[in-house]
């Protein structure tokens, strides 16, 4: 019987203790013993283990969060504006209960005799209770009831349209976009905050080897007859492999000059392709015959081999001791004598082989800065030209790496042999004293290029992530990846750029250590914009954080991140981080990532939306307001928690600027207008209170009051919600600037509908006021009197109708056949069901429910009938005619302006608009980065990993991103430095002319 | 809807390529350009000031003379009429007055009452159409909306039942002219055919009644109201078809106006006889009233109107009064929207960036 005694359930995926009882032995269990869920077993069929945690005790299911149920401000506001109008309804009621005691006790009484009410009318303030109520149920159509339904039906509606977008659905991947929830559409328009994945949602996590230089000449551009660089697409022809059996054919280049090189067998690129295929810790596998698998700890090492491969030097097999070639066709078997192992201060790489022909050789490959600081005097010249092609390819966001080699002395191995023997034996200082022995033979390299790995990007990135901000959204990057990883894609992506006057980089590790660097980013931004804008200095952050004009970025660490995020930095974390125009998070928990989005939804009071692929963005995606699922190969879980789905992240972009934008354009729409219609429509009973003794007497027909809202004025309405546009969806995507609307929340809010009701109100009062004093002296053409009730209901009623409809024709932007349908036929509804409610036969089949028999016959008959109509109609629609046309002409909004625009470039003729590709200038930045981990050599060279070793291979949980052994890994190494925000920041100074061509928004 | 049936292939799932879903249908969007709103403006100031103008004009042409009878003349039949005992008792008075000036063309003759509420709820619902329109049950069992007014102490039905009916304008009028050589004419009124055809002919029915019975017979077992003189079979003694439901009357009171003050149609000058072919000569005239209808309680006041009418009905100033006033606002909106383009937002200044 064994035990195992262990922490309880947590959500740290970097820690586990816990001591294994077997067979009176105790046995320590940590973090590199344990493999967590969703880990995959690589180079092993099998693994003995042991369930720990299962289900929701899982590790992975800690760090989930909780489901919540979202709901969109908008309806939060609209649940608001109900109880509000509730409260009016509530004062209306005491106004004209109080009225009716007063009327009764004034007048009422005297008019007893014609009623002879039963007792209980008799007391004026219960027959002000009485009113109260019938009141209630009176105007209780104020309470918009048929609101929600009629919302609900819209956001579907908005959820179809999304489904059915073609522009969102993936050739590739054979995925339309999906709305998973139909309730939050309108928030789509609203999104100030994207907190994005980088894995399979920025890029693809696949790495292609893209350029090269190999003694101060570059490969891997393709020129045109006249000697232009020509755009490398899909359909540029790629390189011919034909020539090397062994080679990978989904590998593509574009150079043939490189092929060529090989082919004329020059020493220095035989060398550089030896050096990759050599210098790696790369595991090679034969599936079948001729069918060689790479399994790469990280896929820019897989690259680089595959690169090799191609090229003519195929990487066969390899045990701890040898590394077997294959050559130009010659299989060549090299001694592997010491692997100098990567990690993050060392930022580099090292191999000691021996060749056949006896030759001692050290391989290396690294960060540019860090070979070039041990390179022999004698590559001066070739370092210089190298260190410029290097920063061409950094300049275009490829990833980079020098290539170095040496000679080594036979004797002096050996010294240097038996030193390292010693110092891997020792156990204090073993690491450092490691360190300083590689340094002593990693000198006097001798340079052969260097290569440039490109991390592809989703496609469109990069103008996606430019068209969201100039849309004013923040987005902010949650990785698990490593610091350089992360920030060379924040490179490529443009979220960085060497423009930018500063990038911070938070790494500290004590919480006072983080405090200070928050603290004193802080004051930099402050600062030096409290001195570019006339330094009032009195204004508090919030304002400044409008005016600042410089760029800055921020990338932090997970460890620092842990503790920024607790409750006595948050705030100044927050503050730094809005005032940035990047954020980027790297090696971050998915729990960390979710309290990343809480902490901007809890004190910003913005709309968050976050996308990601995996089941490490589960919790992220369930916290933000909107959460988006990349449907890519990591699986269904990040889908299954989101909102909405797609394939690709530029999609994104059409979502939010087209979708969104309109959503919310319909909803805020559609919401004013129903609240005006409502307070139009009920607020006649009011006045009319005041005439009728307060007795609660409606004025429209009972049928008309049901009618209403359903019928006569519903679908018009509805079809402005479904398809109403202000900006045509070219514009929409041309003008990002159109979203800030949305996020400033101008087109719905308090203000709006206080301005709507009163508009209603007006509308009613007049509804009200002028058929009265028409209907005062008015009798009919044949003289028979004609101030009855009924007919001022029917000439009231279809007043109100026709006046509601001209404002929906108003309101309407964009008129499609179903508008048109709708708006007229809803006229023509209301007229056949007045003549059908009040013709004979109705009246003959029940007398008492259809009084109005012939009214309106009689009623819309008469001329003078119409003239009150048309009086009301012109004096309730021309004052907001007259608003909303100086509201366009002298402060007219950028959405006037743009359909403007449209409007008059219809006339001319449609013309091709399109995104151009947003590149990147060249510019001097190290563009090293490398996501592979340490730890592989030793694991190579103690054959632990070799599958025909008998030694268990379950030690090698291998996951790409959440490794659990290379986090701890990471941790213990607690004195890394971030490399990039060096040469960042240093070079920017002098680079600010070459500024990134942006998109220029020119209305 | 999702449709996946049908496709076959790599593209299956591919949304449809329809102008509906790709939401690019075929629109109009107007907008609010100077361009059309300005000229808008001018031309509804310019249709209202027309209107209104053409309104006017025709309303100076009718003419209308009121007469308040409530005290006055009358005030011994006011004073009369408050006390209760002497509610039955019948009470005359005589109006004079003196028209300048003829009325031309059809005369109408309205009493009015002011401060009568005929639209309070319980008053308006206190009636049964089902009743009125014939249906033998409702005779018998008047709906119960009608209460107070339902039954007789003594349980007999009331027909009509609810206190519209019951509280019947029951005022009558004789107009005499008075010529200035010969003795005084009376001036013929038509007192039938004065309601809407639907109301006499659709809303208001006797109930059947086979031939050999008379009206009397058929509201036999029902009572009258309980302020009514007279059964409601024997309301037009002249006229036995304008007797039960379809009476004139009856049918003219049962139509409530929709404010405390209004009038209502009395009868039509009959325009068969001399003098009276043209209208109402100029002259002297006299109302001889049979005072019933007490508007004491409610301090409420009684008109008689005789007015002449035009095509939009009759003396009506508001209309015309109405759409002068909305014709020069717009037109001063329209000017300072003018003034207000011209200077600041003239061709589309502030549209540019």
């Amino acid at each position: 019987m064994g035990e195992v005694i262990c922490e309880p359930p947590n959500n740290k995926l970097d820690t586990f203790t816990g001591t294994l009882y077997w067979r009176d032995n105790k046995y320590p269990l940590d973090n590199g013993k344990m493999l967590l869920r969703g880990c995959v077993l690589r180079n092993t069929e099998w693994c003995f283990g042991m369930v720990i945690f299962a289900g929701p005790q899982t590790k992975l299911m800690q760090n989930c969060g909780r489901t919540t149920f979202k709901r969109t401000s908008i309806d939060k506001l609209m649940n608001t504006l109900v109880l509000w109008i509730f409260a009016f309804l509530i004062c209306m009621g005491v106004i004209l209960a109080i009225g009716n005691t007063i009327w009764e006790s004034q007048i009422g009484i005297n008019f007893q005799v014609f009623l002879q009410g039963n007792e209980s009318h008799s007391s004026p303030v219960f027959s002000g209770f009485l009113t109260f109520w019938s009141y209630i149920i009176i105007l209780n159509t104020v309470v918009p009831i048929s609101l929600y339904v009629s919302v609900e039906v819209l956001r579907l509606g908005h959820s179809y349209f999304i489904n059915w977008d073609q522009r969102m659905f993936c050739r590739q991947a054979d995925t339309a976009a999906q709305a998973r929830t139909t309730t939050l559409n309108e928030e789509l328009g609203q999104v100030e905050f994207i907190f994005s994945d980088k894995t399979g949602t920025l890029t693809q996590n696949i790495m292609v080897f893209r350029k090269c230089s190999i003694n101060a000449k570059t490969y891997g551009d393709v020129y045109d007859e006249f000697d232009q660089k020509v755009e490398i697409t899909e359909k540029t022809a790629s390189v011919d492999f034909s020539f090397n059996p062994l080679c990978d054919r989904g590998f593509k280049f574009h150079d043939g000059s490189l092929v060529e090189a090989v082919k004329l067998e020059e020493p220095v690129v035989q060398d550089f392709f030896r050096l990759l295929a050599l210098c790696h810790t790369v595991m090679p596998e034969e599936k079948s015959e001729g069918h060689l698998v790479y399994q790469a700890q990280s896929p820019d090492e897989g690259a680089l081999v595959t690169a090799a491969r191609n090229f003519g030097f195929v990487l066969c097999t390899r045990t701890p001791e040898t590394i077997t070639l294959c050559e130009m066709g010659q299989v060549v078997t090299y001694q592997l004598l010491a692997i100098l192992d990567f990690n993050n201060v060392r930022k580099r790489m090292s191999v000691i082989v021996r060749n056949p022909k006896g030759q001692i050789k050290l391989y290396s490959k690294g960060a540019d800065t860090v070979i070039f600081e041990r390179l022999d005097s004698s590559c001066h010249d070739l370092m210089y030209t190298t260190s410029e092609h290097l920063s061409e390819f950094a300049g275009e966001g490829l990833r980079t790496l020098a290539l170095a080699y040496k000679d080594l002395d036979e004797s002096y191995f050996e010294v240097w042999t038996k030193k390292l023997l010693f110092v891997s034996t020792e156990i204090e200082n073993r690491d450092d004293n490691l360190a300083v022995l590689y340094e002593e033979i990693e000198q006097d390299l001798k340079l052969l290029g260097a290569t440039a790995i490109e991390d592809k990007l989703q496609e469109g990135v990069p103008e996606t992530i430019t068209c969201l901000n100039l849309a004013d959204i923040k987005i902010w990057v949650l990785t698990g990846d490593k610091l350089e990883t992360a920030m060379n894609i924040g490179y490529s992506c443009n979220m960085l750029r060497d423009d930018m006057n500063e990038v911070f980089v938070l790494s500290g590790h004590t919480l006072l250590e983080v405090q200070q660097q928050l603290r004193s980013a802080k004051e930099h931004i402050l600062g030096l914009s409290r001195v570019s804008s006339t330094g009032d200095a009195d204004t508090d952050d919030s304002v400044f954080e409008e005016t600042i004009i410089a760029e800055y970025a921020l990338v932090i660490n997970g460890h620092s991140l842990a503790h920024a995020l607790e409750p006595q930095l948050e705030h100044i974390l927050l503050d730094l981080a809005c005032l940035c125009k990047t954020v980027i998070c790297c090696r971050v928990t998915p729990m960390q990532k979710a309290q990343v989005v809480e902490l901007v939804k809890r004190h910003k009071r913005a709309v968050t939306l976050a996308i990601g692929d995996g089941a490490n963005d589960v919790s992220m995606i369930k916290t933000a307001h909107i959460g988006v699922g990349i449907s890519g190969q990591e699986g269904m879980q990040a889908v299954l928690a989101s909102d909405y789905s797609f394939a690709q992240f530029r999609y994104l972009q059409r979502l939010l600027l087209v979708h969104g934008r309109w959503s919310y354009f319909r909803m805020c729409n559609f919401l004013c207008y129903f609240f005006y219609k409502n307070f139009a429509f009920t607020l006649v009973h009011f006045w009319y209170g005041f005439f009728c003794g307060f007795s609660a007497q409606t004025v429209y027909d009972q049928w008309f009051i049901t009618l209403f809202n359903i019928i006569y004025t519903s679908l018009p309405v509805l079809a402005m919600g479904l398809f109403d546009q202000d900006v045509n969806e070219q514009n929409s995507l041309c003008y990002p600037s159109l979203y800030r609307l949305g996020q400033q929340n101008l087109l719905f809010n308090k203000r709006q509908f206080f301005l709507c009701a009163l508009k209603g109100m007006s509308t009613s009062f007049l509804l009200f006021f002028v058929p009265c004093g028409a209907f005062a002296v008015m009798v009919r053409e044949d003289g028979s009197h004609f101030s009855d009730r009924q007919a001022f209901a029917v000439t009231i009623a279809t007043s109100l109708v026709f006046v509601v409809t001209v404002q929906i024709g108003l309101d309407t932007h964009y008129w499609t056949a179903v508008n048109q349908l709708f708006i007229w036929g809803s006229l023509i509804v209301y007229f056949a069901i007045l003549f059908a409610m009040q013709s004979n036969g109705m009246f003959g089949l029940f007398p008492s429910s259809f009084s109005f028999v012939g009214t309106a016959r009689n009623c819309l008959r008469e001329k003078s009938v119409w003239l009150v109509i048309l009086l009301t109609t012109v004096v309730c629609v021309v004052p907001g005619l007259a608003v909303s046309f100086l509201n366009a002409d002298l402060f007219p909004t950028l959405t006037d302006k743009v359909r403007n625009l449209q409007q008059s470039r219809k006339k001319q003729g449609p013309e091709g608009q399109n995104l151009r590709r947003v590149r990147r200038t060249s510019s001097r930045r190290s563009a090293y980065a490398f996501s592979h981990q340490q730890g592989y050599g030793e694991l190579i060279t103690s054959g632990k990993n070799m599958r025909r070793s008998s030694v268990s291979s379950a030690h090698s949980p291998e996951t790409t991103q959440h490794n659990s052994t290379w986090i701890e890994n990471m941790l213990k190494r607690t004195n890394e430095v971030s490399c990039i925000s060096d040469e960042g920041t240093g070079d920017s100074e002098g680079n600010n002319t070459s500024q990134t061509p942006k998109q220029q928004v020119t209305v | 809807m999702g449709k996946v049936k049908g496709k076959l292939g790599p593209l299956a799932r591919r949304p449809d390529n329809s102008a509906f879903k790709q939401q690019r249908l075929p629109a109009w969007s107007p907008m609010l350009t100077a361009n059309t709103v300005l000229p808008f403006f001018y031309i509804m100031a310019l249709i209202c000031l027309l209107l209104g103008v053409w309104l006017l004009l025709t309303v100076q042409s009718t003419r209308e003379i009121k007469l308040d009878y409530t005290v006055g003349p009358c005030d011994k039949c006011h004073e009369k009429r408050k006390n209760v005992t002497s509610a039955a008792e019948d009470c005359k008075c005589t109006v004079e007055f003196t028209i300048e000036k003829r009325f031309k063309g059809d005369v109408f003759f309205y009493y009015g009452l002011k401060n009568f509420h005929q639209n309070l709820r319980r008053y308006m619902d206190s009636r049964d159409d089902g009743q009125m329109v014939g249906r033998k049950n409702n005779l018998k069992n008047p709906s119960s909306y009608c209460k107070p007014f339902v039954r007789d102490q003594s349980g007999l039905p009331i027909a009509p039942c609810g206190a519209v009916a019951n509280s019947i304008f029951n005022d009558s009028f004789t107009l005499m002219y008075h010529e200035p050589s010969s003795t005084p004419v009376k001036v013929p009124l038509l007192r039938r055919g004065i309601t809407w055809y639907t109301d006499k002919n659709v809303k208001f029915r006797n109930p059947k009644m086979n031939s050999s019975m008379n009206l009397a017979q058929v509201f036999e077992g029902t009572a009258k109201p309980l302020y009514w003189k007279k059964p409601v079979y024997d309301l037009d003694p002249l006229d036995q078809n304008n007797n039960g439901f379809i009476n004139d009357d009856l049918i003219i009171w049962m139509r409530e106006a929709a404010f405390p003050n209004f009038k209502k149609l009395y009868g039509v000058l009959h325009r068969a006889k001399k003098p009276f072919t043209g209208g109402l000569p100029a002259g002297n005239y006299s109302i001889d009233i049979s005072y019933n209808f007490p508007v004491q309680p409610f301090q409420g006041r009684k008109e008689i109107v005789l007015t002449t009418l035009t095509w939009f009905g009759g003396q009506n100033h508001f209309l015309p009064i109405a759409y002068l006033v909305t014709s020069s606002l717009i037109l001063l909106i329209a000017i300072a929207l003018t003034v207000v383009w011209c200077k600041f937002g003239k061709n589309g200044k502030n549209m540019e960036e």
